[in-house]
This record gives structure tokens, sequence and C-alpha cells, in this order.
């Protein structure tokens, strides 16, 4: 295992002080060590954005933590949710009197803690209410959508409840425009080669030399399908195949987003790209918001994820809204 | 042969629990590794190694030990496990608020706090292959062992071989409720990782009951 690090045991605390350090303007320790925030900006109060999860996808959760975008983040170990005591003082942290959105992927770990941390915030008089992502549609057939896990569409649920938080919407607002981005959301992921948990010491699944595992997760969850690798402009045509079945578009615009899992080049996330936009045009969708880069990565695993969102109005408005952070950044116009 | 034991007397058992686990890291994380991440043992054992440095060095009886794991667990292990198995040991440490000792009636409280924990937080039922598939035959087989008016020795004996008969169950179970479930068949065959480690705190508990009722 050759890795940039000191005591396996201790990635997530060393790379924290790393973050701090590099990023003061858009990330600053709290009381809880696990738990970082945008830095006192004098803005007007509006509604805290919260997010959270594992260590090991950067930029997500951390990165994603600016203006525009989310207030304070609770941060796990490598793949293993936050404490409920670092999501409820990111909670208190993000509280500005004006209620909490917590906004966060479905996973067992994830759920079990905001859900005991929102009791928690709820004895000091703090509002929160929860959108629970959940655009793999991999992970699960559409009548079990709940049982779907989130992935990289949390970014664009991010970036629609921060813009609405920023215009100044309500509490209900804010969730109801977070739910809305994430259920016109769906990604899919695939993944070429496993990825190795510092702590572990070797990786805990397998992809194959010359395979690829369609529908792969952020943690090695098996897909659907383990397949030879294919050239990109099949892995698009597949990709885009599973999505298109469960998000029927109907003269909507997209955006697109295509996400590196940790180790390949952004040279073929870009290669990747081509295929999607040329396909979708081919379907007589436009995409009017395009991502490319490493944006909720899995370790070192090799692949890619692409993620729709169908975008109407209002979701073209917020997603256009000016926002920074380490890992997105949206300029105004 | 006593038929209590003063809680102070059990206070070792909060660590023999703790050192079990840390013990069991590697284990627990490749029964996991099969179906989940890998990481079970990991988590496990930070956290109850943590636990160990916190209780070292000041006098402490059971209640305080199982308190201390507690909060631990929910303050600093995150994951699935942390928040499950935090809130079990407080939830136990409740019960034995205001007592000076465990005796067979006052486990049977323990085992229903223990097993209403996980319940109320993770939604999981007998046969979704997760650790209420030994928690909770564990709690029945000690219930009915009691009302069979066996003494508390006997008791937590049908309570620790129905854990190892419930681990077992878990080989030939689908998962459906966390990680493993996205497995879907695939997740059978083999055991489940929190149910793993759930038989090996509950045999510790009784192994250490065991031996001072002996005594």
């Amino acid at each position: 295992m050759n890795r940039v690090i000191n005591d396996p045991d201790q990635v997530t605390e060393d790379s924290l002080q790393g973050v701090v350090r590099a990023h003061p303007d858009l990330l600053v320790a709290t009381d809880h060590p696990r738990v970082l925030r945008r830095p006192s900006s004098g803005e007007a109060p509006r509604v805290g954005i919260v997010t959270g999860g594992g260590s090991g996808h950067e930029p997500a959760f951390l990165g994603y933590v600016g203006p525009g975008l989310v207030d304070a983040v609770a941060v796990g170990e490598v793949f293993a949710s936050p404490t409920a005591k670092s999501f409820h003082a990111a909670f208190r942290e993000a509280d500005q009197g004006q209620g909490v959105a917590c906004l966060y992927g479905n996973y067992a770990g994830d759920n079990m803690n905001v859900k005991m941390a929102v009791k928690l915030a709820a004895k000091d008089d703090v509002t929160v209410k929860t959108v629970v992502a959940n655009d793999d549609v991999a992970s699960a057939t559409p009548d079990e959508a709940d049982k779907r896990r989130g992935v990289a569409g949390e970014i664009i649920m991010w970036k629609a409840g921060g813009a609405r938080a920023a215009e100044g919407a309500s509490l209900d607002e804010v969730i109801a425009s977070a739910q809305k981005a994430i259920d016109n959301t769906r990604s899919i992921g695939i993944g070429l080669s496993a990825c190795t948990i510092p702590a572990n010491g070797k990786p805990n699944f397998t992809i194959d030399n010359g395979t690829m595992e369609v529908g792969i997760g952020h943690h090695g969850e098996h897909g659907i399908a383990v397949l030879p690798v294919a050239p990109a402009k099949e892995m698009a045509g597949i990709m885009l195949e599973k999505i298109l079945a469960d998000l029927p578009f109907g003269g909507e615009d997209v955006s697109v987003l295509i996400s590196g899992l940790g180790a390949t080049p952004l040279m073929e996330l870009y290669l990747l790209y081509g295929h999607v936009d040329e396909m979708l045009r081919a379907h007589n969708i436009t995409p009017r918001h395009r991502f490319v880069g490493n944006y909720f990565t899995s370790l070192e695993m090799m692949g890619v994820s692409v993620t729709l969102t169908r975008v109407d109005g209002e979701l073209d408005r917020l997603l256009r809204a000016p926002a920074r952070s380490i890992g997105l950044s949206v300029f105004p116009a | 042969m006593s038929e209590s034991i003063t809680l102070a007397d059990a206070a070792p058992i909060a660590i023999d629990i703790s050192k079990a686990v840390v013990a069991a890291r590697d284990h627990l994380s490749e029964i996991d590794a099969a179906t989940g991440d890998g990481d079970h043992g990991i988590n496990m054992a930070k956290g109850f190694k943590l636990a160990i440095d916190r209780l070292s060095g000041k006098p402490f009886d059971l209640r305080q030990g199982f308190a201390t794991i507690g909060d631990t667990l929910l303050g600093d292990i995150g994951g699935s496990m942390g928040p499950l198995y935090g809130s079990l040991f407080t939830e136990m440490a409740d019960t034995l608020d205001g007592k000076e000792a465990i005796d067979r009636d006052g486990f049977t409280a323990m085992l229903r706090a223990a097993e209403a924990a996980i319940v109320d937080l993770g939604a999981a039922k007998v046969g979704d292959k997760t650790l209420i598939d030994v928690l909770t035959p564990s709690r029945e087989a000690y219930e009915k062992a009691v009302g069979e008016n066996k003494d508390f020795a006997g008791a937590l004996t049908a309570m620790r071989d129905a854990a190892a008969a419930g681990l077992e169950s878990t080989r030939d179970m689908v998962a459906k409720l966390g990680r493993a479930s996205r497995l879907g068949e695939r997740s059978r065959g083999v055991l489940d990782a929190g149910a793993a480690s759930c038989e090996l705190i509950l045999r510790t508990l009784a192994d250490g009951l065991l031996a001072r009722l002996a005594a």
C-alpha cells in the first residue's frame, strides 16, 4: 500500500489539519474536532445548511462548505458515518435562528446518527429538517427507491438547497428545493479497480483486471453487472440507458455531472463527457449545466459516475447562482 | 452458589468485553469484508480501546463501566455501530441505576433494554441478518429459562447458547438492512459481522457473570 499517510488509524484527523490550513477563507475548525464550518460572514441570518458523511470521498463532504453551498459539515471516519454528536454540533454551528436543513445521503449509519442528532437539537430548540439523497439507480429498483444510496447527486442537492438559503428562503422552502433537486436527479457509477481503507491495509472487494463493475457503490458495494472493460463510448451508453429508463425526459434541459472515483485521469472524464453530451443531444436532451471533475470520490478507486438532473426554471436558477467551495465554484454570469 | 453479584465485583466484565472486542479486531473486519466494507472490527476496536483508556486508573462499577462504553461509542464512533452499540450499553447501564447488585431479574431488564435500544434505532427484525438475530433469541432464551425457574447461572447459560445459535443462523440469511443488503442473495453463506460482535459481547458478559456466580 503506497500512500501519503502517517498512522493509518489517524488519516482523517491528519487530513483535516491540512484542510483548515489550506483553506482558511472557506473552512474553520470548531470546538468539535470533527466539525468544520464557514468563517462568520456578517451576512443577514438565514437557513443553515449542514451535511456530513464518511471521509475518503473528498472533496465530498467538507469540500462543499462555502458561500452559496453548505455552512457546516460533520466528518466521519473513512467510509463511516459521523457520530450523532458530530451532526448535532454541526447543527449548532450552522443555526442562525432560522432552522437548519440537513442534506445527506441514504446510508444506514448516517440515517441513525442524523435521527439521533435531530432529537438532540430539538432539546436546544434548533429546528432541523432533512432531505436524504437517493440518486443511485443501480442500488435498488424504482419501487424500492427509498433504499437507494445517495451518491454524486448530493452535490446538486447541496447546490440547490444552498442557493435557496442564500436567497433568504424559509426552512420549508429550502427543504422543498433540495428535495426537488434530488427527486429529479439520477446517478450511476462504473468501477474499474478496488480501493483500500488505509486502516484496513488491503482492499475488501475486488474488481478483476480487464473487468468493470456497472453500478458500483461508493464503498465498493456490488453493482448490477460485471462486464469486460468496454470502450468509453459503450460505458456512456450503458450508464445513460440505466438513467434514462429511470428518469423520463419530457423536453426539459439537463444538468450533467461526471465525477471520477479517485484514480481515473481527468482526461478520461472529459473523453467520457464528449460521448455523454453527444448521446444526450441525439435524444433531444440539451445539457444546460455541465460539471466534469473529481466531485465525489472513493479513495483511489478507478472509475467514473454520471449524474443527470432534469432542470426546470427553478433548478436552473439555483444551479446558476454564485457559489464558492473547494469542490465547486460557480461564478456570477 | 450465590444468586447475585455486586456491581463493584462485576466491574471488570466491562473491561473484559472491551478487551475481547479489541482482540477480535481483524476477525470482525474479515467477516465484514465478505458483505460490507471491512471496517467493522476497526471501528469497534477503536471505540472499545478508547473506553478502556477512559476507565483505566479510576474506580468504577458495572453501571459506570457500561455507561462509559456507551458514551464513548456514541460520541466517538460513527458508522452504524457507534449509535447501535452506544445506545445498547447506555440503556443497559440505565437499568442498573440506583442498584447495588445484578441478579436474575435485573439481568432480564438489562437484556430487554438492550434489545429495545437496537429495535428503536435500527428497525431490524429477526431474519434480516443483523445483530438482532443474536440479541432477540438470546433475550427470549433467557426469559424462557427464567420462566422455567432456572437459576441465574442456568438462564445465563441458556442465553449464551442461544447467542451462538443465533450467530450461526445468520450464515444462511439474506441481508435485508444496512450495507450488506445491497448484495441480496450474494450475502448468503457468510456470517453477519454485527451478529458476530453481538455474540462476542453477550458471551463475554455471560462468562464473566458465570465465573463470579460460581466463585
